[in-house]
């Protein structure tokens, strides 16, 4: 493996582990779209700053675009406080229109410039003279890995200095506001942070694949975990592994890279979709069945003390006549008997079934008549 | 002239065709979508639609428009489907689901789409178009299906309208009517997804979701009738899929994508500006006159407390004296108050009653002040 792979590698770590620690707020605070509407919105800092200073490196691009993401979401909300548009469609108008404006700036006035149209979508592809001449510039190592590793760091910082803050005007605004803690300052702190992640990760990644990562990885863990510092672990390590995979799926199948990772963030957050203990599919699946089984035992119970000691007995508490009254399936009503006999409940001949002592007493338990 | 410049120009009458059948048929849905607070929802389905395309194109090998059509809808359906089942399932809420499908989704598409680079395939170029739209590379038989699609939205929504309505207004009163809801909500998407397919190839997968909210969102201010909503806001689609054409074809290098969607969001800022009622400017002029005309209420009433400790209800008062009970700039409310011939200004700096004025007080006094008052 050559270093210029492993330097591809680490960047890709680094923006997946950047992406997926902001990424953990705004999946609790319901706000994941957003992330989509800042990616696109930065794309507009970064032109107009780019007029200005006529360098794609310029740390003011950095500056111009984290504004524009920040601005974005503040005329949003405007949008959204003028009660004249919903939330989401308050949304969904902003960042098109910030898109749209920055596509057309591209058009007109740099369309011999590097920051053409598929790339700002691809990322990778976008910035490859940049990068080329970060990662094979001999001393200093690529920039954008620097400029990455800054931006992981202020992640972290920013998490770890206002956890408590994050924390509490996340799962109660209200009560963070009552002692305090000013929520709002939080959201736009945030919002700068989600902002400059998506313009140091947009390089690499491209506009809508930073939602990927912001996104996918922190619903992955908030469906395996349920305490906050839990989650942010889980999505650190969900943002790393799919960025490993991803460039493995890449290299194997000689596709991109990005679009790689994305789909592999996506391939995680099946399985936990699936197989999670507490959320996924699978353990639904054999719960509800679990209950059905149960809750038929308990009517199985309750129609053989109905009837027991009656004359109509003989007909009633038998196995075949579940199957008519009790609308069960052969198999099922098999099963139900089976497990009534596992436990003890009931007595079979043949098709007869009778309560045993412990079964009248679970029946008499769970009937209303008993009450 | 105008004629001759259409005979002689067949990209820019293709074009136009396609702008105009996009907008009316975004526009139409964009509605519902809307007011069901759906609307990200088509930002979900169009990138969701993307490796649908890029799938479509792999099994055709050929840019079919009706086979890469098919593509993208089946897609963009599997996305929404696998939307509600994230929903359903989990505790996550529908944003983070949005999230997670459309930027997948997208990543899948560009996966395949560096793969479809690899394929040796003349075809291939092109593909790529859908990511921004490209009006340009449209055909005549791109322009047919599109229409075709757009007639078969536009005869749903024309036979389901009263069910449409009544979705997107109360769905559980519906479920008591005994309306099959689940199946209607269903047409409904799928309504958007064709919509949505429609318009991939003009405005692009990033932008087209703009195009199923902006329209509505600027017709409803205008509106507050279901039916006229959506007439305006299927005008709105396409004025602006037009106007955005013709813009991209005069102005060098300009794509029509993002073009239409700075026309359209135009339209929305006008709107929420200007629109009688509901528009922004609108409720200012209708604040300052409130404002003003409580000012003057109350100024009256406080003159006519003053004109208590006199005989004379007619004597007038220094400005001053008036301004140190009431609030606000005085001034104003007395030359208004003139304006209107309640009050006359004999001397500068002196006011009273006029006749209509004191009567005007009076009765202020009796009705509207009664109660703070506790006479």
């Amino acid at each position: 493996m050559g270093i210029e792979q492993l330097y591809i590698i680490i960047l890709a770590c680094i923006v997946a582990a950047s992406c997926s620690l902001c990424g953990v707020f705004l999946i609790l605070r319901r706000l994941a779209l957003i992330s989509d509407a800042i990616s696109h919105s930065v794309l507009l800092g970064i032109v107009i700053a780019f007029f200005f200073v006529h360098d794609l490196n310029s740390p003011i691009l950095i500056l111009g675009a984290t504004l524009t993401g920040v601005l974005m979401v503040y005329l949003t909300e405007l949008l959204i406080s003028s009660k004249r548009l919903k939330k989401d469609a308050s949304i969904g108008l902003v960042f098109p229109l910030f898109f749209s404006i920055s596509i057309l700036l591209i058009n007109l006035f740099a369309h011999d410039i590097h920051l053409d149209q598929d790339s700002v979508l691809l990322g990778e592809i976008a910035f490859t003279p940049f990068r080329l001449f970060s990662l094979w510039g001999l001393n200093l190592g690529p920039v954008s890995l620097w400029v990455m590793g800054v931006i992981l760091l202020l992640n972290i910082a920013f998490v770890a200095a206002f956890y408590k803050e994050l924390k509490l005007s996340t799962f109660d605004s209200g009560l963070a506001t009552m002692l305090g803690f000013f929520p709002t300052f939080i959201h736009y702190a945030l919002m700068s942070v989600v902002s400059i992640t998506a313009v140091g990760a947009f390089e690499s990644v491209g506009a809508i694949l930073v939602v990927a990562l912001m996104v996918v990885p922190p619903a992955t863990a908030y469906l395996l975990s349920h305490r906050l510092s839990h989650m942010i672990a889980l999505s650190l390590l969900f943002g790393i592994l799919a960025s490993l995979l991803g460039y493995l799926m890449a290299f194997l199948l000689d596709v991109s890279i990005a679009g790689s990772m994305a789909v592999m963030t996506g391939i995680l957050f099946f399985l936990a979709f699936i197989f999670s203990p507490s959320q996924g599919i699978l353990i639904k699946f054999l719960l509800y069945h679990k209950q059905r089984l149960l809750f038929s035992a308990n009517m199985l119970l309750i129609q053989l003390l109905d009837h027991e000691g009656t004359h109509t007995e003989q007909t009633e508490n038998t196995v075949s006549n579940l199957v008519i009254h009790m609308q069960w399936s052969y198999s099922f009503a098999n099963k139900v008997v089976t497990y009534a006999l596992q436990h003890g409940f009931v007595n079979r001949s043949n098709d007869f079934l009778t309560l045993t002592s412990l079964g009248r007493e679970k029946a008499r338990h769970v009937s209303v008549m008993d009450s | 002239m105008i004629a001759e410049f259409f005979q002689f120009n067949y990209t820019l009458t293709i074009v136009m065709a396609g702008a105009f059948i996009l907008g009316i048929s975004s526009g139409l849905l964009s509605s519902f979508a809307v007011l069901r607070q759906q609307s990200l929802l088509g930002d979900v389905i169009s990138h969701a639609a993307f490796p649908g395309i890029a799938i479509a194109f792999l099994i055709m090998m050929t840019k079919d428009p009706l086979g890469l059509f098919f593509g993208a809808m089946v897609s963009g359906w599997i996305g929404t489907l696998f939307v509600n089942a994230i929903v359903r399932f989990t505790t996550l809420s529908y944003d983070a689901a949005f999230g997670i499908i459309l930027s997948v989704f997208f990543g899948l598409g560009i996966v395949l789409l560096s793969y479809i680079q690899r394929v040796p395939s003349s075809e291939k170029a092109g593909l790529n178009s859908f990511l921004f739209g490209s009006a340009s590379t449209m055909l005549y038989q791109d322009v047919i299906t599109m229409a075709l699609f757009s007639l078969i939205i536009i005869l749903f929504i024309f036979l389901f309208w009263k069910e449409f309505k009544l979705l997107s207004f109360d769905p559980n009163f519906m479920s008591s009517l005994g309306f099959p809801v689940h199946k209607l909500n269903l047409l409904l998407t799928t309504l958007l997804v064709i919509s949505i397919v429609i318009g991939l190839q003009m405005v692009g997968v990033v932008l087209m979701s703009a195009m199923v909210i902006a329209p509505a969102a600027a017709a409803r201010q205008w509106t507050s009738h279901l039916g006229t909503m959506v007439l305006l806001s299927g005008f709105f689609g396409l004025l602006s899929g037009v106007i955005g054409t013709l813009f991209s074809n005069f102005i060098p290098h300009i794509s029509t994508g993002p073009m239409i969607v700075v026309i359209v969001s135009f339209f929305v800022v006008v709107s929420l500006l200007f629109a009688p009622h509901r528009g922004l400017i609108w409720n200012w002029i209708q604040n300052y006159h409130y404002r003003s005309n409580i000012r003057a209420n109350s100024m009256l009433v406080n003159m006519l407390l003053f004109s208590e400790s006199q005989t004379d209800p007619y004597h007038c008062h220094q400005l001053s004296a008036l301004t140190a009970i009431g609030r606000g700039p005085a001034l104003r409310a007395m030359k208004e108050l003139q304006r209107q011939q309640y009050v006359r200004n004999p001397e500068a700096d002196l006011w009273g009653f006029t006749k209509r004025g004191y009567q005007k007080a009076q009765h202020l006094q009796a009705t509207l002040f009664k109660d703070d008052h506790g006479y």
